[in-house]
């Protein structure tokens, strides 16, 4: 009780004031109550991925980031497109919304207009977001809106049964490329680096859960759209493709920056081949984004700057029926015609 | 002196300038005034010339004088299309009379030309009547590279039986602006205004709001010009129409059918429509985008048509209904969407005003072709609601009525309009705000214990909706087959019993639907069917049968899926029933043609589909609106 007068009056408000308004305990409790959750109160289901898919890595991390950001349940949605990654929100206990192959974006999008005040999330895999979605892909970067939108890069489709996907490289044997991939991989990165408006850039790898954890937290944080890749496993269809970047720690670079992602002692002890790389440096984020052995993970890019579409459209107004009414009759007059002696409906 | 059919006793240039020349304004003319209770008349020009700006004002002028008026824009496919070619015909088609005008109505009585070759488009397209008068731009004949083609022009029109009255735009606008390019329209106007004994004052504050925002000195040469328009006309022309008022004591509106959709979309309350530029759609979002800083609303014009549904989908989901607007081309691209809206029983508005189709089409021509893909498009069983308004003030209320639908059955609502209505203009009462339209605010509070998301009412389909940001009503809405507490769910029954709850929702509202009223008397030899922009066409020729003893009646179908009650009972008071469209069927008197193998008008299949009875149909794609003569010829010969 003392402790909450003392925070009380910290507020310059209520030092002027003799009697501020009494606390009730009962309120803060409830409060207090209310805010905190626990890891289940975000898990639903069983995730039917297999087993070893870097989803359930992904799946993890978002789960433990809500509860340490406290995201009320209700206030947050996860927008999927289609495939084994956009699975995600059903095991969410949050709103989830399961859309179409490759639209995630425009319907979180349309979320995020509607509705400043929900948290968004937007879980994509490769085919959805660089394929059938890349037009939607490239016009978020533009719109900047802010939601924190994860690619699940496994390199290959998964739940239509091993075909090419856009980022599968070069050689890569598919059912649809039973020859070898005959085109070269698409980079995620210098893609999204490449348009402007660019905000927030990062990229993961689904086998390092605390630098997973970190780099999602940092693009939640992020104020804008924030792109993470996720480089991840399909255990299924390419068992073996990632093994040399999984068990040699010398074929992953850390980046790292006082303005970037903070590297614990425990990672740094195995992950040695690192870089300090200032986010806001564009020109260098995109040399490191044309680089993939090592695979650069961290933060390549940020720029809180860049305006925010729901903020540049937002109307402020309360949007009361008098204003509507106004509007409307306004709008009426440009178009009446009115009768001779006629008085009219509006000044 | 200038009197019709003197210009064809002229052979070469020079003789033309003597004979058909202007005499000096100021002289006396023994006037024949014409008293009419209707006229069509049109104004063609290259496309930049501004015809349609003076058409337009034209049509308001009309309408302020309190005459019936409907404008119909003349469009071709290219925004500038090559200077003095028949195919760049770019102008405006106004016909005004004394009572209330429900359509474009049937061929030209008078048109004026600012060239001989959009001329020749028009007599091409069998849109002039026989006879009609042709007030021709003269400065053609000065120009030496083209005097002998304009002089052959004009020979044929005249040959051809047309009166042609040649007007030397050019050199009037001349003393008055140096571009007359950029003037000829005003000049233009006020010759109309003149010839049809319209208000100069009317003309001259028209003037101003059309050039409202431009520069005094703009507003102030276009009224001279106006004025020098009428005083020509007065002093050159030795005829004159007068087409007497029937003033209305009601304020009215005037404004088209895209400006009408969208005024609906300020009126009901939605403040996001998301859209992908196309034609003839494209101006609603325009207009909707400045109109919306005063009520608050954003229009957002997405990557594609695509986003734009996936968009209003998303906006739509989170709480707030929401309006895409397309034409033919988009609404093929959005299906998926709308799928998935249908799935996931989200409320959303898309208006798609057609064009000719398939493909791009006819894309600034006319045709109700999309009826059948606005029912059954989408893959699998997608049931949605079907509406068509069939003129420029149902435009205004479809879409108020829509988004009523839309939130209380959690449905898609399609609303067809077509390119006729989309650019023609016609007045209607103004509408008074009415707090009823806006919808009320959603129910945000916190969901029950144990309700679930989909939560279908056995007898009516119906469900609650669950938004976002309401504590305890989390769920993770799926375009997959999934069950009542949106679990994805592949299970027989599950999916037997969703199906049927998303289809009984179209049985629920069309309980509460009215049978549609007849056109005539309820029992007769013939029933007209007809659904849209058509109304007016099929109303007025109807009208003019039954005038003449013909027992003819005709009913017009708003609510096309579902379909009101009562059309049986309609049905069986007539010999024979008829739909007429503005869209493809086969002739029964094709060679090629026997009744195993006719194809069906779209309304027509599906009322023989639905009521079995042998609904015949007569349609045509002509990308032109239906003139209500071809309705009368039509039905004359169903009634042989």
């Amino acid at each position: 009780m003392n402790e909450l007068n003392v925070l009380n009056g910290a507020n310059g408000a209520s030092m002027v004031a003799p009697m501020a308004a009494p606390i009730n305990v009962n309120d803060c409790l409830l409060q207090l109550y209310e805010e905190h959750y626990e890891l289940e109160d975000y898990q639903k289901g069983v995730p039917r991925w297999c087993t070893g898919c870097g989803d359930n890595a992904i799946l993890t991390a978002v789960q433990r980031l809500c509860r340490d950001e406290k995201l009320a349940p209700e206030k947050t949605v996860f927008v999927s497109g289609i495939g084994c990654s956009s699975r995600l929100p059903h095991y969410m206990n949050t709103y989830g919304f399961h859309s179409l192959h490759g639209r995630a974006l425009p319907i979180a999008e349309g979320v995020r207009l509607a509705r400043p005040d929900l948290k968004v999330f937007v879980n994509m895999g490769d085919g959805d977001c660089c394929s059938i979605g890349a037009a939607h892909w490239i016009h978020a970067i533009r719109y900047n809106m802010n939601m924190t939108a994860m690619l699940h890069d496994n390199n290959i489709y998964g739940l239509t049964k091993k075909q090419a996907s856009p980022t599968s490289p070069i050689g890569l044997k598919t059912n649809t490329t039973p020859r070898g991939s005959y085109l070269e991989a698409l980079n995620p990165l210098t893609v999204t680096l490449g348009v402007s408006n660019v905000s927030f850039v990062a990229q993961v790898v689904d086998w390092i859960p605390k630098l997973l954890y970190q780099t999602l937290s940092a693009a939640y944080h992020h104020k804008g759209f924030s792109f993470v890749r996720i480089i991840q496993r399909c255990p299924e269809w390419l068992p073996t493709h990632m093994d040399e970047y999984l068990h040699d720690p010398q074929r992953v670079l850390l980046l790292h920056h006082e303005n970037g992602l903070e590297i614990d002692s425990e990672l740094a002890k195995r992950y040695t081949k690192m870089e300090e790389h200032d986010p806001s440096d564009l020109n260098r984020a995109r040399e490191i984004a044309s680089g993939s052995d090592p695979i650069p993970v961290g933060i390549l890019y940020r720029n809180e700057n860049v305006p925010l579409y729901e903020e540049v459209r937002a109307d402020t107004r309360l949007r009361t029926t008098s204003l509507v009414k106004n509007g409307l009759e306004a709008e009426f007059d440009k178009f009446t015609i009115w009768p001779e002696g006629h008085a009219r409906a509006t000044a | 002196m200038i009197a019709a059919g003197e210009v064809g006793t002229v052979k070469n240039g020079k003789a033309a300038r003597k004979n058909a020349g202007v005499q000096a304004a100021g002289g006396v003319l023994a006037r024949k005034v014409t008293r009419l209770s209707e006229h069509i008349v049109e104004i063609i020009s290259d496309s930049g010339e501004g015809a349609q700006k003076c058409g337009q004002s034209f049509g308001a002028i009309v309408a302020q004088m309190g005459l019936g008026v409907w404008t119909t824009e003349i469009i071709p496919a290219e925004i500038r299309p090559p200077a003095r070619s028949v195919a760049g015909a770019s102008g405006n088609r106004i016909r005004i009379g004394s009572k209330h005008i429900s359509n474009g109505g049937n061929e030209t009585d008078l048109v004026i030309a600012f060239n001989e070759q959009v001329l020749l488009g028009r007599v091409r397209a069998n849109e002039l009547k026989p006879g009609c008068t042709i007030l021709l731009e003269s400065m053609w004949r000065d120009d030496r590279r083209i005097a002998t083609t304009y002089a052959d022009a004009v020979d044929q029109l005249l040959a051809a039986g047309f009166k042609v009255v040649e007007i030397p735009m050019d050199k009037e606008c001349r003393k008055i602006v140096s571009d007359p390019r950029k003037g000829k329209n005003m000049f233009v106007l006020g010759i109309l205004c003149g010839l049809y004994s319209l208000d100069l004052q009317t003309a001259r504050d028209q003037v101003v709001l059309t050039f409202g925002k431009k520069s005094a000195k703009v507003i102030e040469s276009n009224i001279a010009l106006l004025d020098a328009g009428y005083a020509w006309a007065d002093a050159n022309l030795d005829f004159k129409y007068e087409v007497p008022a029937t003033k209305s004591t009601e304020p009215q509106i005037v404004v088209n059918g895209n400006t009408a959709l969208a005024l609906g979309v300020l009126a009901s309350g939605m403040e996001i429509c998301a859209m992908y530029p196309i034609t003839p759609a494209t101006s609603t979002s325009h207009y909707l985008s400045d109109a919306f800083q005063e009520v608050g609303g954003v229009v957002h014009q997405a990557e594609d048509e695509i986003a734009a549904c996936a968009f209003a989908i998303g906006a739509s989901y989170a709480g707030k209904c929401t309006v895409t607007v397309t034409s033919g081309p988009g609404y093929s691209l959005k299906q998926e969407a709308i799928g998935l809206a249908v799935m996931g029983e989200i409320p959303l508005v898309v208006i798609n005003v057609q064009r000719g189709g398939p493909s791009t089409g006819q894309p600034t021509k006319t045709e109700q072709g999309d009826l059948m893909t606005a029912i059954f498009g989408s893959h699998g069983d997608a049931p949605k609601v079907v509406i068509a308004p069939g003129t420029i003030e149902e435009c205004f209320y479809s879409v108020i009525t829509a988004r009523k639908i839309a939130e209380t059955f959690n449905m898609v609502v399609v609303i067809l309009s077509d390119a006729n209505l989309a650019s023609s203009q016609q007045p209607f009462k103004r509408p008074m705000f009415d707090e009823a339209w806006l919808a009320p605010p959603i129910d945000q509070s916190a969901i029950p214990a144990g309700a679930k998301p989909y939560d279908w009412d056995p007898k009516t389909g119906l469900a609650r909706r669950f938004i976002p940001g309401q504590p305890g009503g989390m769920h993770t809405l799926t375009g997959l087959a999934h069950d009542e507490n949106s679990h994805v769910a592949y299970d027989a029954e599950i999916n037997q019993r969703a199906m049927r709850a998303r289809s009984l929702k179209l049985a629920t509202l069309q309980k509460t639907l009215k049978p549609p009223t007849v056109f005539g008397d309820r029992t007769g030899d013939l029933l007209v069917i007809g659904w849209g922009s058509t109304k007016g066409a099929i109303e007025e020729a109807v009208e003019g049968l039954r005038q003449e003893g013909k027992k003819v009646s005709s009913t017009h179908l708003t609510f096309i899926q579902p379909m009101p009650p009562g059309i049986k009972e309609i049905l069986a008071g007539f010999k024979k029933v008829i739909t007429i469209e503005n869209n493809w069927s086969d002739s029964p008197v094709d060679e090629m043609i026997d009744e195993s193998n006719r194809r069906y008008s779209a309304l027509a299949m599906l009322l023989r589909s639905r009521y079995l009875v042998d609904v015949d149909c007569w349609s045509e794609c002509r990308g032109t609106p239906l003139k209500p003569n071809t309705v009368r010829r039509v039905i004359l010969e169903a009634i042989a």
